[in-house]
């Protein structure tokens, strides 16, 4: 979900943007916002050869920074991306519009099930479109870990990885563990249930090297620690760097998440942005992206042309059993938030 | 110059002081005594009582403290030293020590990182001479190093300022009079030297106290400063009020600790804030 941002790229990419601006431009434009280094600049390009339409890209890194960007409301953005509870947010506020499925036929495309799955934050599937999803996990390094111990969360409570253990440094993606292993929804907002897994992260935390988010691929490549909980994104952007790195979706399950696209209140031109959204579930573009960020994708036209080997990496792609023991995040209410950040305060504190 | 034209070359300063400096104060002030429907309330203020932000706060001053006492004890021997030196060797010495503040110094305390994780060089190098490795990052004495590698030339530079203003003639004078070694330390040099001590405390204390940058490098995540909680408020959980309101409470700390120096500060050397 969120991969590593370099601001070089980053100003390069927006470099080529604005140089293709000038090129094929009738006066149309598009304007798009999307997490960092998740669409490929050459489809970009090809978009805006094809339709004539400029596109105005723009990236950000977490979710709450899009959302403080979006309500800012000096930017009016056409199409949208980004992940599950924070739509869910938007939409309750009133800030989705309705998507009209028959403008963009290569919907065809995306998976049932995954479409199924986003039901949590888009009830009646009215809203969005699945774009890029993935699992939480455990990134171990294979010469300290055995590969029998990873199929449990407990093990990032064994005393013997004392200073080896990596933990999510996100409210949320942390508490997944605990509550998870205690055979709780990671939705829970009950505060007893939550007390039980706050006492198990404290119980935790001596045994930890540091809480990471971007930096975990990273650690985890210079053999710094053996375990580290991570989304499968980042585990399979640390794998490229080291080939001692396995990634497991432990049985008590976890979170699945999935990135979609949406047409927020401030869309000018509805039009062009179905014209986008038919345009990156074509399968060539798709497939252009799936290379590109190599996340899971919910387009079955890839999916079905991808060779043996890759369709077999549960890193990228989780299996039906994993998935069945996912659950997707659903946003909190204001009380469940405060909650969430009160607990977390007192576990770092500690 | 006439006085029309003085007050002109002021005003980029003052559209700078104005739009930089005092409006985002206001800001501050405005969103930390509101809530989220905009009416008064001192709730935000108030919750630096809460035991999680006590702690954190309590965190945060004796790092800052800890980091200043060491810088202290570490640069006063150093300016003396320096003071000590011929002319053209002091200037070079003191260049070496100004050198580090070029760089970033996020880069550098990034440079640690590398240096000091479980496989960092420092851990190889201990582990080719056969000597145990060690375990210092993530730690809060880690974040405390940083602190004092951050900013030890803020407290050297203010020290060797005051102490080469001592004439020597002086210091002859107090040995001439019988005083020994300790006798000319302790009545001469220590005395004419306090205020260049007092803005060195200043100018090392109050940037350690409010740091989160260090603690979010070289402590993992592991330990959370008064500047952690707020930049949490703000960043993850889109309380500006109460991210303000715990603003307002460390300036009162930062603003306390330089009144206080201020008064003890008789000769006001240096910093003069007031």
């Amino acid at each position: 979900m969120k991969k590593r941002l370099f601001c070089l790229t980053t100003l390069l990419f927006s470099a080529v943007c604005l140089s293709a601006c000038g090129s094929s431009s009738n006066g149309e434009t598009l304007t798009v916002l999307n997490y960092g280094k998740y669409f490929d600049s050459d489809a970009l390009k090809m978009f805006e050869e094809e339709t004539g339409i400029t596109v105005e890209y723009e990236e950000y890194e977490s979710p709450e920074e899009m959302y403080t960007k979006y309500k800012a409301g000096s930017i009016d953005y056409d199409l949208l991306c980004t992940s599950d509870y924070m739509i869910e947010k938007l939409i309750d506020e009133g800030e989705v519009q309705k998507m009209d499925y028959t403008k963009i036929p290569e919907y065809k495309n995306i998976d049932q099930n995954i479409i199924d799955s986003s039901a949590s934050f888009d009830p009646d599937h009215t809203y969005t479109l699945p774009y890029f999803y993935g699992t939480v996990g455990i990134l171990y390094n294979t010469d300290e870990v055995d590969a029998s111990e990873v199929d449990t969360w407990n093990v990032l409570w064994d005393s013997k990885y004392e200073g080896k253990i990596i933990m999510e440094n996100s409210v949320r993606d942390c508490f997944l563990v605990p509550l998870k292993q205690l055979g709780y929804s990671l939705n829970t907002t009950n505060p007893d249930e939550l007390d039980e897994a706050l006492d198990m992260l404290l119980d935790q935390k001596p045994l930890i090297y540091a809480y990471f988010v971007d930096e975990t691929g990273d650690e985890m490549a210079a053999g710094n620690a053996s375990l580290a909980v991570v989304y499968s994104g980042e585990a399979a952007y640390a794998q490229s760097l080291s080939d001692k790195l396995e990634y497991s979706v432990p049985k008590e399950g976890s979170n699945l998440w999935i990135d979609s696209w949406f047409i927020p209140k401030t869309c000018k031109n509805t039009e062009n942005a179905e014209k986008f959204l038919n345009f990156l579930c074509r399968e060539d573009i798709a497939k252009m992206n799936f290379d590109y960020v190599y996340y899971a994708t919910p387009n079955t036209a890839v999916y079905d042309n991808l060779d043996e080997e890759t369709k077999n990496d549960t890193t990228i792609f989780p299996d039906k059993e994993t998935l069945d023991n996912c659950e997707v995040y659903v946003s909190l209410d204001e009380e469940g938030t405060n909650l969430y950040n009160q607990l977390w305060k007192t576990l770092k504190s500690d | 110059m006439n006085r029309f034209k003085r007050e002109f070359l002021t005003g980029p300063y003052i559209v700078w002081i104005i739009g930089f400096i005092v409006l985002p104060i206001l800001m501050i002030v405005y969103y930390g005594v509101t809530d989220s429907s905009n009416s008064f309330t001192l709730a935000n203020i108030i919750a630096i009582a809460e035991p999680i932000h006590m702690k954190a706060l309590l965190l945060s001053l004796k790092l800052a403290l800890v980091c200043t006492v060491i810088c202290l004890l570490l640069s006063y021997p150093l300016a003396m030293i320096l003071n000590s030196m011929k002319f053209k060797h002091q200037n070079f010495i003191v260049f070496i020590f100004v050198l580090p503040m070029w760089m970033n110094f996020m880069l550098r305390i990034l440079a640690w990182q590398l240096l000091l994780s479980n496989n960092g060089i420092l851990n190889t190098v201990l582990e080719t001479l056969h000597l145990p490795q060690f375990q210092f990052l993530n730690t809060p004495s880690a974040v405390v190093f940083g602190m004092v590698y951050d900013f030890l030339p803020f407290m050297i530079l203010p020290l060797y300022n005051s102490m080469s203003k001592i004439s020597a003639d002086v210091i002859d004078a107090a040995r001439d009079l019988g005083a020994n070694q300790l006798q000319v330390f302790i009545k001469i040099i220590m005395p004419l030297t306090i205020s260049g001590v007092l803005s060195g405390i200043i100018m090392v204390f109050v940037p350690a106290l409010t740091s989160f940058v260090i603690s979010n490098l070289l402590g993992g995540g592991k330990v959370l400063l008064i500047g952690n909680v707020i930049e949490q408020e703000f960043m993850q959980n889109m309380d500006w009020h109460m991210g303000s309101g715990l603003s307002i409470v460390l300036m009162i700390f930062v603003i306390a600790s330089m009144a206080f120096m201020n008064s003890h500060n008789k000769d006001g050397e240096g910093t003069a804030v007031w």
